[in-house]
């Protein structure tokens, strides 16, 4: 299948619901081994970022995502705005020009918002930030030649159940050391609900 | 949670009018953003100041806006870095010609959005420069990891770079001053209480009756170390001698020192852990040339402090004097 126009809403106001539900799971996770936040960054982002695409009109996916990068940039704040922003803002230019969105032209997508997330934060895969969800999720993409709902929300899950195991190199959870570990990242916790919700939708548009 | 505000959501921009309307002949609101500046900003050919970050920390940022210091503070939410949108107004507004210079603390998240503005700025052709102050002592310095937080010093940055900018210094003056200002900069805080973030309603941490927490973030980032409350001497001694161990003082340095509360600590434990701090420093032969007791960098109603001390040298003492109209810190 395509991603159209409507899945690339319903992906959206999705990941909203997730994370409005789990707001103060977020920002618990963040109080444990950051400053405690995380849960409302995302919530005040996402609730914008629906409201921005449920009243406005779309012919394209690329618009989509753009709109949801600008509003995330300019309403979440902290490390995860900038980061999310562009994350959205690449995947928006890595499918520019088609009105729906191949599995191939999505992975290209996926890995341009890791590029993007790379360069802005510095970090890579393994130092408890949410790469840790995305690479994972990238690689699975890559080795698939369609969309699989399944396999998208098992990938995303098991990456984000991993970084409790591990030591925080980069963002606000590094401080703490060897102390970050067995507490689960939350931004990659956001991630997972962010993938989970495309699972759903890909699920509903079988 | 027990707090005098209104909407939790709307804290920050009910602060921020009630403070302009504090000082109406001294700070504005940047129409429709979160950035306060000076009333006359922006000022021709004067490298503009800009600074900021999460609310909950007051007086700064906003409070050191005025002549001899900061031209706009950026406020966000509490505790969570302004937004690259907000941090660009500031840049504009201040924008008299002769540049910007950004005094950023370093978080990843404050580091990334000012630098997203900073961006944003160069490509409508302002000439911008920044700095990140790292002075906390309590968190090792790398370059591999995140690296230390910018804590209660950064106001001597803002102090000495806005003097060297109010001075004429052109924007590599300033931030080769800034710079040196961070260098010969530590810090090092510690909490007896947490503190509430309005719109989470729950304290960031929890501490018995009888602990403390050294190396406190001043978000509520936990510390390195949690024991049994000491006596202020104890405290000002565990402080004062990691923020010693860190840079070269020798007898006969010339030090300014700032022993910061965090919010509900009263002024009599502050000055009583400044007379610990003065009484190491004579014995080490250090001279201390200014001192600097009360609150300037807050992190919302956490009881503790932090003690900073900044080597001087000729040129730092002269812009440390200069005169500074800023609400918060008047010279
Ligand atoms: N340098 C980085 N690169 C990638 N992700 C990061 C980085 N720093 C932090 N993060 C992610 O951001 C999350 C924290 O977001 P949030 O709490 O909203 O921001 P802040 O840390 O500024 O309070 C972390 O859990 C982590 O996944
Ligand atoms: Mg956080």
């Amino acid at each position: 299948m395509e991603l159209q126009v409507q899945h690339a809403l319903n992906w959206i106001e999705k990941t909203n619901e997730k994370i409005q539900t789990n707001k103060d799971y977020l920002s618990a996770l963040d109080r444990a081994i950051g400053d405690g936040d995380h849960g409302l960054n995302m919530a005040r982002g996402f609730q914008e970022a629906v409201g921005k695409t449920t009243s406005s009109s779309y012919t394209s996916v690329s618009d989509i995502f753009k709109d949801v990068a600008m509003t995330l940039m300019s309403k979440v704040g902290g490390a995860s705005g900038p980061l999310y922003g562009t994350a959205f803002l690449k995947m928006s230019m890595a499918v520019k020009g088609e009105d729906s969105v191949s599995h191939e032209r999505f992975t290209k997508g996926v890995e341009e918002a890791i590029n993007g997330i790379i360069q802005r934060g510095k970090a890579k895969e393994g130092d408890k930030t949410l790469l840790d969800v995305w690479t994972p999720v990238l690689r699975m993409l890559q080795e698939q030649s369609d969309f699989e709902a399944d396999s998208l929300e098992n990938t995303a899950k098991s990456a984000m159940e991993s970084t409790k195991d591990v030591m925080a190199i980069k963002g606000r959870a590094a401080y703490l050391k060897e102390r970050s570990i067995g507490h689960l990242d939350p931004g990659s916790v956001s991630s997972y609900y962010l993938f989970a919700s495309l699972a759903e939708v890909l699920k509903e548009g079988e | 949670m027990k707090k005098i505000i209104n909407d939790p959501n709307l804290v920050v921009q009910d602060m921020l009018a009630g403070m302009v309307a504090a000082f109406p002949n001294d700070l504005k609101v940047v129409p429709n953003t979160t950035v306060v500046a000076r009333k006359d900003a922006p000022v021709s050919n004067k490298v503009g100041l800009v600074s900021g970050g999460g609310s909950g920390h007051e007086p700064a940022h906003a409070g050191y806006v005025g002549q001899g210091m900061l031209d706009a503070a950026v406020a966000g939410e509490v505790f969570t870095s302004p937004t690259p949108d907000q941090v660009y107004e500031a840049i504009k507004a201040v924008d008299g010609g002769a540049g910007v210079f950004l005094v950023i603390k370093n978080y990843t998240g404050d580091v990334m959005n000012f630098e997203m503005a900073a961006e944003m700025a160069a490509a409508e052709g302002i000439n911008v420069e920044q700095v990140v102050v790292n002075d906390d002592v309590a968190v090792e310095d790398s370059s591999f990891t995140t690296g230390r937080r910018g804590i209660a010093g950064t106001v001597f940055v803002h102090k000495i770079a806005g003097a060297k900018a109010e001075a004429g210094g052109s924007l590599e003056e300033v931030k080769a001053v800034a710079e040196k200002v961070v260098a010969n900069v530590r810090s090092m805080g510690m909490a007896l209480s947490p503190c509430t973030v309005p719109a989470a309603g729950e304290p960031s941490f929890v501490l018995a009756d009888n602990e403390m927490e050294v190396g406190m973030g001043i978000h509520g980032e936990p510390g390195i170390a949690r024991k049994e409350i000491a006596t202020a001497d104890e405290i000002a001694q565990e402080l004062t001698q990691k923020v010693l161990d860190d840079i070269e003082f020798n007898s006969g340095d010339e030090v300014a020192v700032m022993v910061n509360g965090l919010g509900s600590t009263p002024e009599m434990e502050l000055f009583i852990v400044n007379k610990k701090v003065h009484a190491m420093l004579a014995d080490r032969g250090i001279k201390v040339y200014k001192t600097f007791v009360g609150e300037y960098m807050t992190s919302l109603e956490m009881a503790g402090c932090s003690v900073s001390l900044l080597k001087l040298d000729e040129e730092l003492k002269e812009l440390l004097d200069a005169e500074s109209k800023a609400p918060a810190f008047r010279s």
